[in-house]
């Protein structure tokens, strides 16, 4: 079955049952591996985008039901990789074996959105959404942190 | 791998007039036994005639930042332009020596080897800019990827000497001089992970990204009690679901089989290759297809006698077992039950902990593609080189014909140490003739993982009137038959405070297991450091002792040898001093001697040596009425000899230990009717984000040569934590984890 999908501002379609997790979508059919499997059950995170900028869990968002609506994934959040968190999180030197960061860095994006100088208790909520199987937890709230002094508008495409 | 007197240099010229530079173990595989243009590719160092330095990472990239320290030690003694060098992920290949993952082992391996590389190729580019400009050697010196002769001012870029350098011999190997570590410019400096681009912009660096011309996907489901076997499935109807290409029943491979006995005995059924558990294997074109496949699969299991087993069973076996004469001395001396019936005090207490699994984040993963006899593959072993030969003997192969890929590796934890999915991806494309992906589901991975042990130690310490520790028993309920244990389930006979008691005995005993096991970051010791330090901290207590002072008391005894005791394990490598180092930082750090222990606020000790690395660590807790406990901080303190090569990653690594030893305390895995009972993140729970406590970690700089940091700042966190509830509460935590003690991680 053929579904339109805006993915990084770019428009396609892709021929799959709706029922078909978008993560799946998007790791094997639109050849963007950015998002990681990490549990399938929307528990940790690995797999986050943004649909209409909202954190969404793609392991547990079936493509049916986002057909139109504008997705991001980590490669789309910006050209080449300048936005503040993105920045921050290479400053900081968070990843250790970085399967996570992806998720993560989605997941900090949104949250800046909304709140461009979080309080640490508005990063402990939003960055609980995600698993770090490292336990990068103390540079990820450096980064968050220091994401919102670089500056939370992230630039536009 | 050493590079010694025998080991060989080898330089090669590069096509564009530039030098590769790389050692072997002999010298007929570098000289006679392969084309030049062969070496090439496979050098540690390559110079290319535009300047640009690439040097080649062996060691598999599990997330323990190898990939960026062990070139950072050829850079070093290169002198090279760090923030210029091209750093490459090495395929599996001989000439690259050792290429595992493990042990905590990196550092000492490499810290000569990779130093010696760099120092050869250095002193060859300053040879030949001396003999270019008709001066002394001595009179040159280096700066970052440039020779200098300071006397005329002249310089040249290492990218210009490159083509001249390769027709230079080589240094032999003992002319090699290192560097002063005072003059070090990379080493001893923070250095991010040389991935950090690729990972937040998201590229495909894993080995779940792998993609490969044709590749089919693949998903195995395993009998869901280990050992189990299928009786039927029903195939026909699975193939014919969309995108399903091919059903096939993995029977068990014949026992003791190390080959393959790909016969097929009846339709749709292959026997498996040894190391691969029997279930039925999906073959689709995608791999959500392949899982989607699996809801409609039926399969009758014949479950086989791991049906039997349950973790109720395990305890209540082990509850006899503490009670029966112990079946095994690991060691003893003096007169223990003698001492326990004349001391002054004495304290008894059981410490009990479960299976964990591993759970790294990127599942268990393979790429392979198998054509005209032979195999590639893309893989995220922690040792593929035991991978590969694994395979090798599996399907009947050379392993000359089998190319292996390093991707890197969401996760290692010792989980792949075992090189089961190789085997199953391997196979499955060979079944297939063509390329598969085989990746594992969560559920498969939390099912199906060569679990942590679980294991009982029973405790009785007795002081003297002084309040003296005088004798020590300590009985392990473990797994295995007779004196052999599983894997992971065993301890060493000079495990502290072995040696340092006038009266001890360490026995063990172990109950039947048919569920696989294996090694988990810290290996052991994450057990059995939290239990032992847990109980010193019980006996500290019961003498009315400061935990810190206790400790050192035990540090200060004079070690009773292990050969005056007939004791079984190896010597005693733990030095004391350094041991009381880490304990002295961490205590003046944290403020040790000044903390308020008050209802709900306490504060724990504890020490470990292990993997050749010393940690102290303090914990900071606060309990609540709902026994939810929060960490408020954690110190740490350790000793890994007189150079942190990479500032950045050791603290990454002493981070992530904690934060893993902290979740370790919150998960289990229980064992009903056969079947592990914890299937995903959420029945085996990783710590989150809001309840990680800040951690300060401070290094003790020792004269010791470097050692690893992958695992030894994990054990001492456990105990840490149960010691500070303790002191927050009076309730002692001897059965992991938490929940079976009442309590949990707010």
């Amino acid at each position: 079955m053929a579904l339109k999908l805006t993915v990084n501002h770019v428009a396609t379609t892709v021929d799959v049952p709706p029922d078909t997790p978008l993560l799946w979508v998007l790791r094997d059919v639109l050849d963007l591996k950015g998002s990681k499997y990490g549990c399938g059950i929307g528990n940790c995170g690995a797999c986050m985008v943004h649909v209409n900028g909202v954190p969404t869990r793609s392991c547990t968002t079936e493509v049916g039901s986002v057909s139109g609506q504008a997705i991001t994934t980590i490669e789309g959040l910006s050209r080449d990789g300048t936005h503040p968190v993105q920045v921050a999180w290479e400053q900081m030197d968070v990843a250790q074996c970085g399967y996570c960061q992806a998720g993560q860095i989605m997941t900090a994006a949104a949250l800046l959105a909304k709140s461009p100088h979080p309080s640490d208790s508005e990063i402990d909520t939003a960055m609980s959404n995600n698993l770090c199987r490292c336990g990068t937890y103390q540079r990820i709230r450096q980064a968050v942190h220091q994401a919102a002094t670089l500056g939370t508008s992230a630039p536009q495409k | 791998m050493r590079l010694n007197r025998r080991s060989f240099l080898q330089m090669s010229a590069l096509a564009g007039g530039g030098l590769a530079l790389g050692f072997f173990d002999s010298p007929f595989l570098g000289a006679q036994g392969m084309a030049r243009a062969e070496l090439v590719p496979n050098a540690f160092i390559k110079i290319a005639g535009d300047g640009t330095i690439t040097l080649m990472a062996r060691a598999p990239e599990v997330g323990q930042g190898v990939k960026t320290m062990l070139p950072m030690m050829i850079a070093e003694e290169l002198d090279a332009d760090w923030s210029k060098v091209r750093v490459e992920q090495a395929d599996l290949e001989d000439h690259f020596g050792g290429q595992s993952a493990g042990g905590s082992t990196s550092t000492q391996g490499n810290y000569l080897p990779m130093r010696r590389l760099g120092a050869a190729c250095r002193q060859t580019l300053v040879a030949t800019a001396a003999k270019r400009w008709g001066v002394a050697e001595t009179e040159c010196t280096t700066a970052p990827s440039r020779v200098l002769h300071a006397k005329s001012g002249r310089s040249f870029e290492y990218g210009e000497l490159a083509e001249d350098a390769c027709k230079l011999a080589p240094p032999s190997t003992d002319s090699l001089k290192l560097k002063d570590p005072k003059d070090f410019r990379i080493m001893g400096k923070p250095q991010p992970n040389v991935d950090n681009h690729a990972i937040v912009t998201g590229k495909p660096l894993f080995g779940i990204d792998c993609k490969v011309p044709d590749m089919l996907h693949a998903v195995i489901q395993r009998s869901p009690v280990v050992g189990g076997k299928v009786k039927t499935a029903n195939l026909d109807e699975i193939k014919k679901l969309p995108g399903v290409r091919n059903v096939l029943i993995v029977a068990p491979a014949p026992a003791g089989s190390v080959g393959p006995a790909d016969t097929t005995t009846e339709p749709g059924t292959v026997i498996a290759a040894a190391g691969m558990e029997p279930g039925v294997a999906i073959v689709a074109d995608t791999w959500w297809q392949a899982q989607k496949a699996r809801r409609s699969l039926v399969v009758d299991w014949d479950s086989g006698p791991g049906a039997a087993q349950s973790s109720e069973k395990f305890d209540q076996n082990a509850a006899e077992l503490i009670k029966a004469a112990p079946e095994n001395t690991l060691r003893s001396y003096g007169d223990v039950d003698g001492t326990l019936s004349s001391a002054a005090k004495v304290v008894e207490a059981t410490y009990a902990y479960p299976f964990l699994a591993h759970g790294t984040l990127e599942p268990m993963d393979t790429t392979a593609a198998y054509k005209d006899g032979k195999l590639e593959m893309w893989t995220t072993s922690q040792q593929p080189g035991g991978g590969r030969s694994q395979v090798a003997r599996a399907l009947n192969m050379q392993a000359s014909d089998i190319k292996v890929h390093l991707c890197r590796v969401g996760g290692g934890f010792g989980r792949r140490l075992q090189n089961d999915y190789m085997v199953e991806a391997a196979w499955l494309a060979k079944q297939v003739g063509g390329a598969v992906k085989l990746v594992w589901s969560r559920e498969d991975d939390m099912t199906h993982d060569a679990y942590r042990p679980g294991g009982y130690h029973a405790f009785k310490g007795g002081l003297d009137a002084n309040g003296k520790l005088i004798v020590w028993r300590q009985h392990l309920i473990t797994y295995g038959e007779g004196k052999r244990y599983v894997s992971g389930g065993t301890l060493d006979a000079v495990e502290f405070p072995s040696g340092r008691v006038p009266n001890y005995a360490l026995f063990a005993s172990a109950q039947p297991l048919i569920l696989r096991t294996g090694a988990l970051r810290a290996p052991g010791h994450n057990a059995y450091a939290w239990a032992i330090k847990a109980f010193i901290d019980e006996m500290a207590t019961a003498a009315a002792c400061d935990p810190l002072e206790f400790h050192m008391q035990l540090l200060n005894a004079t070690p009773v040898p292990m050969q005056s005791t007939g004791g079984r394990g190896g010597n005693d490598t733990m030095n004391a001093e350094r041991l009381k180092g880490v304990l002295k930082l961490v205590a003046e750090k944290s403020g040790w001697a000044d903390r308020k222990n008050t209802p709900g606020r306490g504060f724990g000790l504890a020490c470990h040596y292990c993997h050749a690395g010393y940690f102290a660590e303090v914990a900071d807790v606060s309990v609540d009425s709902r026994n939810r406990i929060k960490v408020n901080k954690i110190w740490a303190a350790g000793d890994v000899g007189n150079m942190i090569v990479n500032p950045s990653g050791a603290e990454a690594q002493v981070h992530g230990s904690i934060i893993e030893g902290m979740s370790q305390m919150q998960q289990e895995i229980t064992i009903k009717d056969g079947k592990p009972q914890q299937t995903n993140f959420n029945s085996h729970p990783l710590l989150r984000f809001r309840q990680a406590p800040p951690i300060e970690l401070h290094w003790r700089m020792t004269e010791f040569p470097p050692t690893g940091l992958g695992e030894p700042a994990l054990p001492p966190v456990l105990p840490a934590i149960a010691n500070a509830v303790f002191a927050a509460t009076g309730k002692r935590i001897r059965t992991l984890p938490l929940a079976r003690s009442g309590f949990s991680f707010a």
